[in-house]
């Protein structure tokens, strides 16, 4: 027989449960004491929403009069009556020219962000545009054996998220690829671990920063021949060693506590060391394991933005170094703008993990 | 000379003078053929008897003997009944059996080996399961597949460690019934551990009450001289039946009382009190 897949299955398996009760609501199938239920899971994250945007909006008008009241009694002392009268007509005006520089009010956010996707794709049109013109040169440039003609224009702020994911995404598989191999032989090994554990102790505290460098310094070496841009490769590997430590204890647990009647099971039925380890050990293992990686990819994008920053590697953190650099009008508001998009990536990110992780996750009581 | 032979057998866990002997003097011998049971308490040690002799760990003194050879870790002609099932619950009730059965027959094609799964599945009944996961099954069917595994390697011994301990009344007559018929096939040697007397007496031909442990110890064996194949219904009128059995539950009463009261000889509580335990309330 066939599991029937409904909506409320697929939901409550990704973690977004509410969805279904709000579908509920407007199918009209809902109880009554469920009716607190829907109100809880919707109205409250909704009003909670609302009055953040609130205090949010209250703070930075109060933020923005200090800044105000401060920089017109500068002038007053500094340059006299005039010019703090001058000046206080001008900003009541909303030139941006003198504006107080403080925290941006939701309105200017938004803003900001219709902004950065006009902006977009204005970029969009413009290299589609390159594209089609360079397209014959291009092809003759390639059949006399030279390199095709790039579009090298500024990326816009969505080219930077993909940019972004891009490093996430190297850097955590690279975490993936060391640390998983290397917890199953820890895990299985106890030499093996009082080999590697001081290093696993020392090396998890230390600080992205202090990876980028260390990173730094050995691919800067090592690439030295190269005329290619390196940013990209030192910061995918500073990620991927800053949040692989996570994945690397959790399976090397992982593996190292393996239930015993699995492993009894083993011995009975006189498993090979090979067949021991991927029928029993890893599949035994893989719950703890993907907890490690959902850790290790929240961490690997928490700490990107550092990265990119220092290693002037383009994406979300360089664009946000950037436009802190730039000090225009909006560029607070953008910051905030690249603040959110952040974290609800990080949110989707985790999400889809945590749909991984219950996919292979089981019971421990199910086979006992 | 006897299909299966305990010695003198000793094991003990830990180290240093307090470590417990938890096993002490078991002697055993098991004729080819014979169904033997083990009857004895909870935490009397049965586990490490039966670990003992499939393998899976080894005397602290004495030896096992298995057709003559000295037993050195697990074989698959001792197959295993584990007493909570130790089915691999991210493998269907197939993979699972298959699994086991390539383990024990590596020179088979994969389509014989396919075709020995199919049989053992069959035999318990769980032709319909065969892809199912272990938690879409119930208590009953998975202690059926762990039964599929353990013969799928065609064991020439079969141990059964409470295999029926965690079934209901029902399911475990049931199960009963099919490890009878199963075993009346081909008679192989088993041994079964049980906490049940009723079901020692209703499968085995003969019965050792384990007297509990720490120093647990085998008692008298009982011998079962009940025809075969035996029927539950009838065989309560049996006056062998009761004779037998009364026989066995006055001894393990016995050993009961004996435990109680030594028990309360053996502890003579302190006059103490916590420090501070006023205060800390």
């Amino acid at each position: 027989m066939k599991q029937s897949i409904t909506l409320g299955k697929v939901t409550n398996f990704v973690g977004l449960g509410f969805l279904s009760t709000l579908k509920d609501l407007f199918t009209g199938k809902l109880e009554r004491e469920d009716l607190k239920n829907v109100l809880r899971k919707t109205v409250v994250p909704l009003a909670s929403m609302l009055l953040f945007i609130g205090l949010w909006h209250l703070g930075a008008k109060s933020l923005y009069n200090i800044e105000a009241e401060f920089k017109i009694e500068k002038a007053l002392t500094d340059q006299g009556p005039e010019a703090a009268d001058a000046l206080r007509s001008c900003i009541a005006s909303g030139d941006s020219s003198c504006q107080p520089n403080t925290l941006p009010s939701p309105s200017q956010v938004w803003d900001s962000y219709k902004s950065l996707l006009r902006d977009h794709n204005i970029i969009k049109a413009d290299k589609a545009a390159f594209i089609e013109k360079t397209a014959v040169l291009n092809e003759k440039r390639l059949a006399e054996g030279k390199d095709a003609i790039t579009y090298t224009g500024r990326p816009s702020f969505v080219d930077q998220i993909f940019r972004s994911l891009k490093t996430v995404f190297a850097g955590f598989l690279l975490a993936l690829f060391i640390a998983v191999p290397l917890g199953i032989f820890i895990g299985l090994s106890p030499t093996l671990k009082s080999a590697f554990n001081w290093f696993i102790q020392i090396f998890k505290p230390v600080s992205p920063v202090v990876w980028y460098l260390l990173v730094f310094m050995i691919v800067k070496t090592l690439l030295i021949d190269s005329s290619e841009d390196s940013s990209f490769t030192i910061s995918f590997i500073s990620v991927g060693f800053c949040s692989m430590w996570a994945t690397l204890v959790n399976t090397a647990m992982g593996v190292a506590t393996v239930d015993k009647d699995y492993i009894n099971v083993a011995k009975v039925l006189k498993l090979g060391p090979f067949q021991k380890i991927f029928k029993v050990v890893l599949p035994s293992s893989l719950p703890l394991i993907f907890t490690g990686l959902k850790i290790t990819l929240s961490v690997a994008w928490m700490v990107l933005i550092a990265i990119e920053l220092l290693a002037q590697s383009p994406g979300l953190g360089l664009f946000v170094w950037e436009e802190f650099q730039n000090g225009a009008n909006d560029s607070n508001a953008k910051i905030i703008v690249a603040m959110f998009v952040i974290g609800i990536i990080g949110f989707l990110l985790d999400r889809i993990m945590l749909t991984i992780q219950n996919w292979v996750s089981f019971d421990k009581t199910e086979g006992i | 000379m006897a299909y299966l032979e305990l010695n003198n057998i000793y094991k003990t866990y830990g180290k240093g003078e307090n470590e417990p002997e938890v096993l002490s003097n078991i002697n055993l011998s098991i004729e080819e053929g014979e169904f033997v049971a083990i009857v004895g308490f909870t935490g009397s040690g049965k586990t490490t008897l039966v670990n003992l002799i499939n393998g899976l760990i080894t005397p602290t003194k004495g030896e096992v003997l298995f057709k003559g050879e000295p037993v050195m870790g697990t074989s698959h002609e001792r197959g295993v009944i584990f007493q909570n099932y130790s089915l691999l619950p991210w493998l269907t009730v197939g993979q699972n059996v298959y699994m086991a059965v390539k383990e024990a027959f590596p020179k088979k094609s994969k389509a014989e080996l396919h075709a020995i799964v199919a049989d053992y599945v069959e035999m318990v009944s769980l032709t319909p399961a065969i892809n199912k996961r272990p938690k879409e099954l119930s208590g009953g069917m998975r202690q059926r597949v762990s039964v599929a595994r353990a013969l799928a390697m065609k064991p020439e011994m079969i141990i059964m460690d409470e295999p029926l301990g965690a079934l209901d009344a029902l399911t475990r007559g049931n199960l009963q019934d099919e490890i009878l018929n199963i075993w009346g096939k081909d008679k192989r040697t088993a041994l079964l551990i049980t906490n049940d007397v009723d079901e020692g007496i209703y499968m085995a031909d003969r019965i050792i009450p384990l007297r509990p442990g720490p120093n647990a110890t085998l008692g008298p064996e009982f011998k079962i001289d009940i025809e075969r194949p035996r029927d539950k219904t009838e065989m309560n009128d049996n006056p062998n039946f009761k004779k037998t059995r009364n026989a066995i539950i006055e001894y393990l009463m016995d050993i009961g009382n004996e435990r109680k009261t030594e028990a309360k000889e053996a502890i003579v509580l302190p006059d103490l009190s916590p420090k501070d335990f006023v205060n800390q309330f």
